[in-house]
């Protein structure tokens, strides 16, 4: 006969099961990268140009400030055309795509994003040349945008 | 009416780089919470952000669930002629709100 405790124990279990499928990391690594296939249209993404600067450890997920500045001239010829943020851990990998153009001057972007879990923050910038550049930031989340379980 | 607010500087040179901070005051609900009965709540956010300087659009964004409430997002533009900067924002079940800031550039 089954104890009262391991009872319980099978009980927290399936719930955990239910809702969390066992390779969840490796759909969350799969769906970002897909965004940035669809971003770059599989084009290469060299590291360097992009500096994102983000906090590496998160007190609280829900409100996290984003910095995403590239180096670039900004001039008609030579200019950023976008810069896409995307998040590691997060139920969707998007957190925000900016166009800008010669106009902006400068090419930096801040903003406050929403951080699930622990792991890479993406930056992505897309040149007027057709170049891609990029810089990933590892975060550490101690409390998470979104508590509810079976996002995570 | 959504409240948002615009960050302006009143007067700039002429070639000068400005920055430019905006908040709309808007949950950004993302769609992936539930309420306590179990019920998944819609997904109800701002989608984008554009602004146009004098008519020319300057700088445009999408936004998605992982933005944090109430989004906030700052960017630069060169300040070329005295005028006005308009600003859209745009979202799920018809959100929809301007805001105008002028410029004067000497």
């Amino acid at each position: 006969m089954i104890s009262r405790r391991g009872f319980l124990l099978l009980g927290v279990a399936g719930v955990a099961n239910a809702q969390l499928p066992p390779n969840i990391a490796e759909i969350r690594k799969a769906a970002l990268q897909e965004a940035i296939g669809k971003v770059t249209g599989n084009a290469q993404v060299r590291k360097g140009r992009v500096k994102l600067d983000i906090p590496p450890l998160i007190d609280n997920g829900n409100a996290v400030p984003v910095t995403v500045e590239v180096e670039s001239p900004m001039t008609q010829a030579d200019h950023v055309k976008a810069i896409h943020l995307f998040t590691e851990r997060n139920p969707q990998p998007y957190v925000f795509s900016a166009h800008l153009g010669p106009r902006a001057g400068k090419a930096r972007v801040a903003a406050r994003a929403r951080i699930a879990d622990t792991g890479d923050v993406v930056a992505i910038a897309q040149m007027s040349d057709g170049s891609f550049w990029q810089e990933s930031v590892k975060v550490i989340v101690t409390l998470s945008a979104c508590l509810e379980e079976g996002l995570i | 009416m959504a409240r948002v607010v615009v960050n302006v500087p009143a007067e700039a040179k002429k070639g000068e780089v400005i920055e430019i901070r905006t908040l709309a005051g808007h949950a950004m609900e993302t769609g992936f919470r539930r309420t306590q009965l179990g019920e998944l709540i819609p997904r109800d956010i701002i989608r984008s952000l554009v602004c146009t300087y004098n008519g020319v659009e300057v700088f445009r964004a999408e936004l998605h669930p992982a933005m944090a409430a109430n989004p906030l997002l700052s960017f630069t533009t060169v300040a070329t002629e005295s005028g006005t900067l308009e600003f859209r924002w745009t979202g799920d079940n018809g959100f929809s709100a301007t805001e105008k800031a002028s410029i004067k550039v000497v």
